[in-house]
């Protein structure tokens, strides 16, 4: 039985090993500086595989890039510098939330022109049919002050 | 009046679709275009000397990047040294995450057309300059700026037209 154990456990232990191979280890100094590697590598893009984040990405520059990430946040850089970084080298598209500039204005604004004018579209409808009602309410009203006129008329 | 709003629509939106089906999402524009480019010193290939950027300043040069585990580098390689052949202007290879061994075998292989390789083994180069996929090209002109920048592999009409005029126009401009 005990043999069993034993066996079962250093059977346990090779996939520790597997689990730990994949996982890049990072030591900080602080919490503040592991909330902030966790971040910006959610929020940099793999440039390789475009839809991915850093976090998410295996590809050799993925991995590159984490690094030096890592790097300028242990060395203390804030938050701003290390994007700063980032921005000259590879432009703003390695950003996953675009800043609000001119080239990106329709990005930004695009959603709410579309609403607006998805408003003013319904506004308008809307208002056609209640015209269209309002023009058949008047209309039957006509008809019966006909039928009494003529009512009149006839009597 | 109002029929031709529909039609002014879908005109719109297959314009925008075709803007966005031509535009090749992988071309990422560099920030780095006219801009100073990233100095840097390292050892060369072959003769294992001390290179640095600032030792091109006031030659127009051709930066190429290329890996020897790079497909595409190979596939440019050729017009490369077709390009060597016929013009004065230095090409620069900046071995890019590579074997020392491999990229001289490669060079070996197909040929060198660079007048000096700068080894950037661990990528740092290549990430100054914003590099995300082998081969890389960029001209540079008297004053150390980027002027050019080529993402996959160079054409022979690239080599032979659209850079050799750039060439000429930053070889007429005063290195000051």
């Amino acid at each position: 039985m005990n043999k069993y154990l034993v066996t079962f456990i250093l059977f346990l232990c090779l996939f520790i090993g597997v689990a730990q191979a994949k996982i890049e280890l990072h030591q900080f100094e602080n919490n503040q500086q592991q909330q902030l590697y966790k971040k910006l590598s959610e929020q940099l893009r793999c440039l390789v595989c475009q839809n991915q984040n850093l976090a998410d990405s295996n590809a050799e520059l993925a991995k590159d890039m984490r690094k030096k990430t890592y790097q300028m946040v242990v060395e203390n850089q804030s938050e701003q510098q290390i994007l700063d970084y980032w921005v000259e080298r590879y432009g703003d598209f390695v950003l996953y939330n675009p800043p609000f500039k001119a080239q990106t204005l329709i990005l930004w604004l695009g959603p709410f022109v579309f609403l607006l004018l998805a408003i003013f579209i319904a506004y308008r409808l809307v208002k056609a049919s209640k015209q269209k009602e309002q023009s058949a309410e008047e209309l039957q009203v006509d008809e019966q002050a006909h039928a009494a006129a003529r009512d009149l008329l006839e009597k | 009046m109002k029929k031709f709003i529909p039609i002014a629509v879908f005109v719109l939106l297959v314009g925008l679709l075709g803007f966005g089906l031509t535009n090749d999402p992988k071309k990422v524009p560099s920030p780095l275009i006219n801009k100073a480019a990233p100095t840097f010193s390292s050892s060369t290939l072959f003769e294992q000397q001390s290179f640095s950027s600032e030792q091109m300043r006031g030659k127009v040069w051709l930066l190429n990047v290329f890996a020897s585990w790079c497909p595409s580098c190979r596939q440019e390689h050729h017009n490369i040294n077709q390009f060597v052949m016929n013009n004065k202007t230095p090409v620069i290879g900046l071995n890019y995450k590579d074997e020392i061994s491999d990229a001289e075998q490669f060079l070996e292989q197909f040929g060198n057309p660079y007048q000096l390789v700068a080894l950037d083994p661990q990528g740092q180069v290549g990430m100054d300059y914003g590099v995300y996929a082998t081969p890389e090209t960029f001209l540079i002109d008297k004053k150390g700026m980027i002027r050019y920048k080529k993402i996959g592999p160079l054409s022979e009409q690239d080599l032979t037209q659209e850079i050799p005029k750039l060439i000429a126009q930053l070889e007429a401009e005063s290195a000051k």
